[in-house]
């Protein structure tokens, strides 16, 4: 109970810290939403008097605590570039980048771990060596770059998709999970190599332990106990780096959809930095970094379910 | 012989990283000192053109010589991913000290701080920075510089908790030595094994982070060339010449391949 209490407050505490310089951030960058929209040419009765109506006027940190409450109930402003709320433009691209980010996480998961068990398993043998040398080719490669390689080989030669070809999931949702397969493996795959790295490292050093002595001397075979005892606690850093991962693919995602011209949040961020259009970028930043944040509370607490050491600790 | 044979097999990373970023380093150097050609002269009769004797690996959309721009690009990626490690270690260095060998609130809210900041991938980060500074090279190595502090900050900050109360320091204590004196002649230098291969790795990671942002534009502006701005303008050119982004991704990926090998391998020797 203890634990819970203190994970709820630090949940909390860094919940206000991160939007807190979210704020502050775009709070530091000269001249504010009222000159954003009225231009540099406004007359200051006018800009003192949107000030006015925006509540810019208001102390600092009731404007904090007004914009984090606003945020929270979905409203996140107007964007400069396209005076439509910022709420609507992010509903629409939400469903892109979170498919984009839960199929590159399955994939992950799906390849690393059978191959992280086989690589320990036939750890003395060539595949074993093989497969290291690969994942370490393949951990080496820069998502956008092996994303520009899926384009040219599977595009350009294979033509199993066409490139820039992107299909929004309200038009045809089989084609956009068709076109989202090559990023996804652009994103998962170098993720995919460092958690087998992981999982093989675990394995081996749970390996020699002396509760695995002790289950082969009570007759347990090699698979009952690589199954039944040693992946049970070899797992446990596995599942902290696939979390970390998680958050990592979906900053990961927003250079991706660059290369595949998907438009998500990655495109919009970067052409909302381009443009200056703060609210959008706040905002985007914002609920990433919110992710992010439930992304580790959620993991530590599976942490703490897998490894009853931990529970009260 | 029989013992460098041994060495290699005991640590094959740390060779293998060795060899791979001294031949990239030896590549960009030589690109750079006898390469005859300018890399931002355009020269419309070699657009495209494959690689030969002239063009050792062709040229690109404006006929310039693409091993001069790659060696160019490399350097400025280099020199970036050294500045902002730079920037990393140096501050990293101070809070971790500081905050390791006194402790108390000043740690505490640092320390919960510096979780904050780690537990967001760093390119987000960064683009928060450079949203709010603007892009170019400069803005690159500070918004780097900045995001890279806090993981410096808690390894030297765990390696002076661990030395804090051993003899050595005692003794030096003992003798009268000034705590600033303790904390940079006697334990610094103690945790320099730790210190290397994380300054190896974030090597890597700013070889990465870089190329991320000038990939999608918001980093080295042209006419500065950088590997991850020619590989953006690489890719508009994918069908018509493969060869030009792919020549751009391997030297990147080979960058950070040596780096990262010779990082694991320094790791299993400390």
């Amino acid at each position: 109970m203890k634990t819970v209490l203190k994970k709820s407050i630090t949940f909390i505490f860094t919940v206000l810290l991160v939007t807190f310089f979210v704020f502050i951030a775009f709070e530091l960058i000269p001249g504010d939403a009222a000159t954003a929209r009225l231009g540099t040419n406004a007359t200051p009765e006018a800009l003192a008097k949107l000030r006015e109506e925006l509540g810019l006027t208001r102390p600092f940190f009731v404007r904090y605590f007004s914009w984090l409450a606003s945020f929270f109930f979905g409203d996140m402003g107007t964007s400069y570039s396209y005076g439509v709320s910022v709420r609507s433009m992010l509903a629409q691209k939400l469903p892109i980048t979170l498919t984009l980010t839960l199929m590159s996480f399955i994939l992950t998961v799906a390849v690393s771990i059978p191959i992280g068990l086989l690589t320990s398993k036939y750890e003395d043998r060539a595949v074993s060596t093989v497969l290291d040398v690969t994942g370490q080719l393949t951990m080496s490669v820069p998502p956008f770059f092996l994303g520009i390689l899926v384009t040219y080989i599977f595009g350009m030669i294979l033509h199993m998709f066409t490139p820039g070809g992107f299909v929004s999931y309200n038009v045809n949702f089989v084609r956009f999970i068709g076109y989202l397969v090559f990023p996804a493996i652009s994103i998962a795959l170098p993720k995919a190599a460092m958690s087998t790295k992981l999982l093989k490292t675990s394995i081996l050093s749970e390996r020699n332990l002396d509760y695995v002595r002790s289950a082969y001397s009570r007759g347990n075979s090699t698979m009952d106990v690589l199954y039944k005892h040693v992946l049970k606690n070899a797992i446990i850093p596995v599942i902290t780096f696939l979390g970390m991962t998680l958050a990592d693919i979906v900053a990961g995602s927003l250079v991706i959809e660059q290369v595949f011209s998907i438009p998500g949040y990655g495109r919009l961020l970067i052409s909302s930095i381009a443009n200056r259009d703060y609210p959008v970028v706040q905002a985007i930043i914002a609920i990433i970094a919110m992710i992010v944040i439930i992304i580790n509370l959620l993991v530590d607490i599976l942490y703490r379910v897998l490894d009853p050491r931990l529970r009260d600790m | 012989m029989d013992k460098l044979v041994f060495k290699i097999k005991k640590n094959p990373e740390l060779y293998a990283g060795a060899v791979i970023t001294a031949v990239m380093l030896l590549v960009i150097l030589l690109g750079r000192l006898f390469v005859p050609y300018d890399p931002d002269a355009m020269n419309a009769a070699d657009k495209f053109a494959r690689p030969s004797l002239a063009h050792l690996m062709g040229c690109d959309n404006f006929g310039r010589d693409l091993y001069a721009r790659l060696a160019a690009g490399g350097a400025t990626t280099l020199f970036i991913a050294l500045a902002t490690v730079l920037i990393g270690v140096v501050f990293g260095i101070i809070v971790g000290a500081f905050t390791g060998y006194y402790g108390g609130a000043l740690d505490e809210i640092l320390m919960r701080f510096n979780d904050a900041v780690l537990a967001f991938p760093s390119i987000l980060l960064a683009l928060v920075v450079i949203s709010i500074m603007g892009s170019g090279t400069f803005k690159v190595i500070i918004s780097l510089g900045i995001v890279f502090i806090p993981s410096f900050a808690r390894i030297v900050r765990s390696e002076f908790l661990r030395c804090k109360n051993l003899d050595y320091v005692r003794s030096a204590r003992l003798m009268g030595a000034h705590d600033l004196r303790i904390m940079f002649v006697h334990i610094l230098p103690n945790t320099f094994p730790v210190l290397l291969s994380s300054t190896v790795i974030g090597f890597n990671n700013a070889v990465l982070a870089e190329a991320s942002m000038s990939f999608l534009g918001i980093g080295v502006q042209p006419p500065s060339s950088s590997l991850g701005r020619m590989l953006s303008d690489a890719q508009a050119f994918l069908f018509m010449s493969p060869g030009y982004a792919i020549l751009t991704g391997v030297t990147i990926a080979l960058i950070i391949l040596g780096f990262s090998l010779l990082g694991d391998g320094l790791k299993k020797n400390a």
